[in-house]
């Protein structure tokens, strides 16, 4: 087991695209790491150069205390496991176990013995003898990360595995792999673009943004204190409503009058963005004590709550969360107030967290 | 290698197989239909039913007026007659096909060789300017051969190349090669790349992760492209006659067109000798028909 350190990690392709512009990681020892990030934003790019998949255009890459660098995929010792599972399809599930075992050259009982032991912490016992195409997607993905385990490597990468299972299936791989991990104390670096499986896995989380990180937390700091626009933007569903706003009589205020408790050490030479989370606003009966006025543009029903989309006269229509008490039909007017804490401020035109 | 053609080519929706309703207009119009395409079948068949009567005919019915269609005496002479010439000995139109199976062959290994490892290249690796490279490739093939046989010639005069078989194995293997490249490049990007990380992950090099790997999942693909290619070589008739003038060197297309000219024309031979090279192609073409479906549908055409 080791950490990983990614430094100016640097990578332009021979076309001239530049993948990743500018990453800085550590990775600590026994640590489930994730990076998150829209389609091309270099998380992919990040973790195949950590694998030795790609060559970084300059930057260094340490696995544990070692310069990896130069060594190929086969000598930095980690596993990995990919969207598409790769399962060789010409070999069983205990052949396809077995082979960077043999690949190592291991002896024959040490093989069967690792192969075994893999198989039954994965449930494959029952799949050992058939080949991938006669496999579900979930058990392709679960003999997957048995090979990956068998190697007992020093770091797991796993570049969006869950991607092609279905939402229920997703569900119970994401608890499984969460489980493993802990179980196994392994480090592992976890790449996704879904942002709920990167809040329920990660110990911590990197949000990536056009090659960069945007911001390095955990998945609470993360949900409470995005870092920049781009991160208020991408975590949490519905997303932060973002909303221009002043400094006036103590409070911060939305041109609709919203008013919003101000952190402190607020700057006041620049123009201001509070990101307000739905569950920090709340939709009342009109004209109760301390509310804009509002109309209710749209309600989603989703069960156990509900999604209110309102327009408070400003500028964004802002979503609401409610319990699924609260009911109000659309087009109703209402009354909107800020609930919760000082909210997060970005600089309009930075974009950047100010306070 | 345990993999299927149709595991290996067909990673998409399984298209459904049910026929077509048929429309309406019952049973009648069933028979107009299978009457026209039987005619249809019947006049693109003929030549080559005549053909291989041909062969078989004595010369004196291949001359017979009318014609005989049916009662003639059966004789295998003119096969004889393309392999053993009349004093015993081989003739040179079995030299002919020696050097048409030589030529072939070779050149469709060369551009196999030489084109899969490039098209797996241009699908797996980032190339400065990957889709002008591949256009140029796709270019050479853009004008009939014809236009550019008179250049050829002059060079191969040159240089020595003309009227060898190595000059016709580089002038086929130049045809084949882009073709190849497309060809392939359409099945490697259909084999995922994971597959080849996973294995380099595994310990084995890149060379080694598409030797082991990638190479047995694209062989249908690679039986495909050769037929083709073979194909291509096998027939070709414009450079085999402007670039060859020995009966040593000339391959079955000239040697056979050869036949027909001078005085008199010997039919059972012509007939004979067509069949003999027709035979392979058919042949070959026949055990790889499913990898040439694949082809067809799959490698050559982009999605």
């Amino acid at each position: 087991m080791a950490g990983i350190e990614v430094t100016t990690l640097h990578k332009r392709y021979p076309d001239g695209t530049v993948a990743v512009e500018h990453v800085d990681l550590s990775i600590g020892d026994g640590e489930l790491f994730v990076m998150l990030g829209p389609s091309g934003c270099g998380k992919t790019t990040t973790l195949r150069a950590i694998a030795g998949l790609e060559r970084q255009t300059s930057g260094d890459i340490h696995i544990g205390d070692t310069l990896v660098n130069d060594l190929p995929p086969a000598e930095r010792d980690i596993a990995m496991v990919f969207q598409f599972y790769a399962l060789y399809p010409h070999l069983r599930t205990r052949d396809n176990l077995a082979f960077p075992l043999r690949a190592e050259g291991l002896p024959k009982a040490e093989v069967e013995e690792r192969v075994a032991e893999a198989a039954r912490l994965m449930r494959l016992d029952a799949l050992l003898d058939r080949r991938p195409h006669r496999l579900s997607g979930g058990e392709q993905q679960r003999v997957a990360l048995a090979r990956a385990l068998v190697r007992r490597p020093r770091a797991f990468l796993m570049d969006e595995p869950l991607t092609n299972l279905d939402a229920e299936l997703r569900a119970d791989m994401r608890t499984e792999i969460k489980h493993l991990q802990g179980e196994l104390g392994t480090t592992m670096v976890y790449v996704t673009h879904d942002q709920v499986e990167a809040m329920s896995l990660g110990h911590r989380i990197a949000i990536l943004n056009k090659g960069r990180v945007e911001q390095i937390g955990t998945p609470l700091e993360v949900y409470d204190r995005p870092a920049s626009l781009f991160c208020a933007a991408f975590i949490g569903s519905p997303p932060m409503n973002l909303i221009e706003v002043e400094l006036a009589d103590g409070k911060l205020r939305s041109k609709s009058g919203l008013a919003l408790t101000p952190p402190p050490n607020l700057p006041l030479d620049r123009s201001l963005i509070a990101g307000v989370r739905p569950e920090a606003l709340e939709v009342t009966e009109p004209g109760a004590d301390g509310t804009v006025p509002g109309r209710v543009v749209s309600a989603e029903w989703l069960g156990d709550e509900i999604i209110y989309v309102v327009d408070h006269g400003g500028q964004r229509d802002v979503r609401v969360r409610m319990p699924p008490t609260v009911r109000f039909a659309a087009d109703a007017p209402v009354g909107l107030r800020h609930t919760g804490g000082p909210p997060p401020v970005y600089d309009a035109s930075t974009e950047e967290l100010v306070a | 290698m345990a993999v299927s053609v149709d595991e290996a080519v067909s990673p998409g929706p399984v298209r459904d197989r049910r026929p077509p309703r048929r429309r309406s207009g019952g049973r009648g119009r069933v028979v107009i239909e299978v009457a026209v395409l039987a005619v249809l079948a019947a006049v693109m068949l003929f030549p080559v039913l005549w053909m291989i009567e041909t062969s078989i005919k004595e010369n004196r019915d291949v001359y017979a007026i009318p014609a005989k269609f049916f009662d003639f005496t059966v004789t295998l002479d003119h096969f004889k007659d393309v392999f053993v010439a009349s004093g015993g000995g081989p003739t040179t139109l079995s030299g002919s096909f020696l050097n048409s199976v030589i030529v072939a062959g070779v050149s469709t290994v060369l551009a196999t060789v030489l084109g899969v490892p490039a098209a797996w290249a241009y699908s797996r690796f980032s190339v400065k300017a990957k889709k002008d490279q591949l256009f140029f490739i796709l270019s050479t093939r853009f004008m009939p051969p014809v236009v550019v046989v008179i250049p050829i010639f002059l060079m191969y005069r040159q240089v020595g190349l003309f009227d060898t078989k190595l000059g016709l194995i580089l002038i086929y293997t130049a045809f084949n090669v882009p073709f190849t490249i497309w060809m392939m490049k359409g099945f490697v990007d259909e084999v995922p790349a994971e597959y080849e990380d996973a294995a380099m992950l595994d310990g084995y090099t890149r060379l080694q992760a598409f030797w082991k790997f990638t190479l047995p999942l694209l062989l249908p693909g690679i039986a495909a492209t050769a037929v083709f290619a073979l194909i291509f070589s096998w027939n070709e008739f414009v450079f085999a006659i402007f670039l060859t003038s020995s009966d040593a060197v000339r391959t079955a297309p000239p040697a056979i067109a050869g036949l027909i000219g001078g005085t008199t024309v010997d039919w059972g031979l012509v007939a004979a000798a067509s069949i003999v090279f027709a035979l392979p192609v058919l042949i070959f073409s026949y055990l790889v028909r499913k990898h040439l479906v694949a082809g067809v549908t799959l490698g050559a055409v982009r999605r």
